[in-house]
């Protein structure tokens, strides 16, 4: 009886120990020094093959049927008619009821354009599918992302719940420790350096702390970023802007260069890990009044800039998460402060974990659960080159320049919408200009005959 | 989510609604899923609420109008059957679909959609669109681009030219031959993917 305890006890302990090395040796050391196995491609690699192969078992089970894959399309249910208000207006009048003064008059038909494009509205419409995750064409093994229930046959179910399995049994418990690890790990060190002496020392080992704990923590996901043009990387007294798909981006960026932070003061946990971190080197964290004097905002940006000791700014102009198929409408702020701005683009790779968040469906705890039993996150960073405010441009027009060169590095469509209407209403603006247009098509037309 | 035979068996009716609108049982399964999204708290039915949350909407010069045409019997609630139903307005006219005897017109026809257009111009329902709600149309398309004069002269001419029994309103009859000439299905349908 004995015996077999102690055999047990023995076998648990080795075993325990063999992990805890195995842990230590392929993933925390090479984060600390900042090396990679490749053992992570290797599995991105795996991993695509064995989707592959999942999405044609479950088209050969359609056809089998005789049934139709739910084929989800990016472009929505119907085709949107492209012709401009100016195109529609002209043909009309070309085979319209024939007014026989010619030109442009206001026709009882015009309301048809906007009757219709006001229902195509309803049945489609641009932004309110950047707010809901993207929609894949195969399958990658997580129920969550699956349309296609009636066409899993067994050996797919097996392979699913293996997959179930091997997620939440062995990968989840995994990455919470590693989680644990990397963010206890940055509380502590920070702290620690915190008492130093401000200078080149502690600047030094607070930039070595901080990259390694984001390593780990890069690892506690089992993110796979893939860093291009890493010679446009921000440089002291600059801000750096990317678009924000979510909360992860900020260790993806962080895990490849030191940023000074920026954003709200919060309680609890996240409030432990800012002052921690504020104590190392400054990030610029606000009170939650300070957040509406926009002025103050400024100040305190302008005030870090200003000094070149102090790391580059990180900051997300979007103001929201978006769904990483497009990029919306910047927040000038950031840009009117006048100093260099380095763009960087992020894109998530969708097979493998939607990395997006959707704050009104899930909450953060929900969302990180989520994030960790993926099977990866794969991304893309591209740095841009730095660009800078030029005399001709205001703050608005920068931030479009700006917005246009990472949507094309990235990859992502180039939307003139404000992310800030996930919840708010319309601008009044944008209605005027579709007065205006249409009575130019009328007003120009009158002209034209008054001329002639 | 789920194929579209799960889908499809949420819908109640979704037979009897493929038939009347001549929507595809994967065309009401997407619409299902719209109508589901766009019922942000799902209630189960959408309010116009809901409809003015969407962005693109809320651009054009005539939303309230078309927002007014799905709530047309004054209740706050549509359901999905009515709103699939208004939809399907918009389908592109069938030319091969044989028409039996004494049958109803189906809903995408060119009277309906005609009707449909109507409606968004007779706001008081009189069958007849007046000179004040004509200008009223015009002043929401146009604002303030041009001045009351123009509005009103625009007016004026459009109902010389389509009041046929000088009543100075448009019957359905005069807005129908107005647009004898207009190609109707193409300006009042929206195209479907498959």
């Amino acid at each position: 009886m004995f015996l077999f305890d102690n055999l047990l006890c023995m076998l648990l302990g080795i075993s325990f120990t063999v992990w805890f090395t195995l842990l230590l040796v392929f993933i925390i050391v090479p984060a600390v020094f900042g090396v990679s196995f490749g053992i992570r491609r290797l599995y991105m690699n795996t991993l695509l093959k064995i989707f592959e192969w999942a999405t044609l078992r479950m088209e050969r089970g359609a056809k089998e049927k005789n049934q139709q894959l739910y084929k989800p399309y990016s472009n929505g249910i119907i085709a949107k008619e492209l012709a401009s208000l100016e195109q529609e207006m002209q043909e009309m009048r070309r085979s319209g009821s024939g007014s026989a003064l010619g030109g442009a008059e206001f026709e009882m038909s015009d309301i048809f354009h906007f009757c219709r494009r006001g229902v195509e509205s309803i049945v489609d419409d641009e932004v309110t599918k950047r707010f809901t995750a993207e929609e894949l064409e195969s399958w990658n093994l997580l129920t969550r992302s699956n349309y296609n229930f009636n066409h899993i046959s067994t050996r797919l179910t097996v392979l699913w719940g293996l997959g179930v399995l091997i997620r939440y049994g062995i990968l989840l418990p995994l990455r919470v420790t590693l989680a644990f690890t990397g963010v206890g790990l940055l509380v502590f060190l920070t702290s620690l350096i915190g008492l130093l002496p401000n200078g080149g020392m502690k600047s030094f080992l607070s930039e070595k702390a901080h990259l390694m704990c984001y390593r780990i923590c890069v690892r506690a996901l089992t993110a796979i970023i893939t860093y291009h043009d890493s010679e446009n990387k921000p440089k002291n007294g600059g801000i750096c802007v990317a678009n924000h798909t979510s909360p992860i981006d900020v260790i993806i960026l962080s895990s490849d260069g030191c940023y000074a932070m920026v954003g709200q003061v919060h309680g609890g946990l996240m409030g432990v890990i800012q002052r921690a971190m504020v104590k190392a080197c400054p990030h610029i964290w606000f009170e939650r009044s300070e957040v509406k004097d926009r002025h103050l905002v400024a100040k305190r940006l302008s005030d870090h800039v200003a000094d070149k000791t102090k790391l580059p700014i990180l900051i997300f102009p979007e103001g929201t998460c978006i769904n990483n198929t497009s990029v919306m409408m910047f927040k000038k702020g950031s840009f009117e402060i006048g100093c260099t701005v380095y763009p960087v683009a992020i894109k998530y790779d969708p097979r493998f974990g939607d990395a997006f968040w959707n704050s009104s469906k899930f909450g953060m705890v929900n969302y990180l659960l989520h994030m960790m039993s993926s099977w990866a996150i794969v991304c893309s960073v591209w740095y841009l080159p730095p660009m800078s405010r030029e005399e001709s441009e205001d703050a608005v027009q920068f931030a479009n320049r700006v917005k246009a060169a990472i949507a094309r590095k990235g990859g992502l469509a180039d939307l003139l919408w404000d992310g800030g209407l996930k919840r708010d209403k319309v601008k009044e603006v944008f209605k005027e200009e579709q007065q205006k247009l249409y009575s130019k098509v009328l007003v120009g037309g009158a002209e034209d005959r008054s001329r002639s | 989510m789920g194929s579209t035979s799960s889908t499809l068996s949420k819908i109640p009716n979704a037979d009897e609604l493929i038939q009347e609108t001549g929507f595809t049982s994967a065309h009401l399964a997407r619409l299902f899923e719209r109508f589901e999204a766009l019922d942000k708290d799902k209630k189960g039915y959408l309010s116009p609420q809901d409809f003015e949350a969407i962005k693109e909407l809320a651009l054009n010069p005539i939303c309230d109008r078309i927002i007014g045409a799905f709530f047309s019997s004054g209740q706050e609630m549509l359901d999905f059957s009515s709103f699939v139903r208004i939809l399907a307005h918009f389908r592109p006219i069938d030319n091969n679909r044989t028409k039996e005897p004494n049958s109803p017109d189906p809903i995408n026809s060119r009277i309906n959609k005609l009707k449909f257009a109507f409606q968004l111009y007779d706001q008081d329902k009189d069958g007849k669109i007046s000179r004040n709600e004509l200008l009223q149309v015009l002043r929401a398309m146009l604002e303030k681009q041009v001045t009351e004069e123009q509005l009103e002269s625009i007016a004026d001419r459009t109902i010389q030219e389509a009041d046929l029994d000088r009543d100075d309103a448009i019957s359905f009859e005069e807005f129908r031959k107005s647009l004898e000439k207009v190609n109707i299905d193409h300006k009042m349908s929206i195209r479907f993917l498959r």
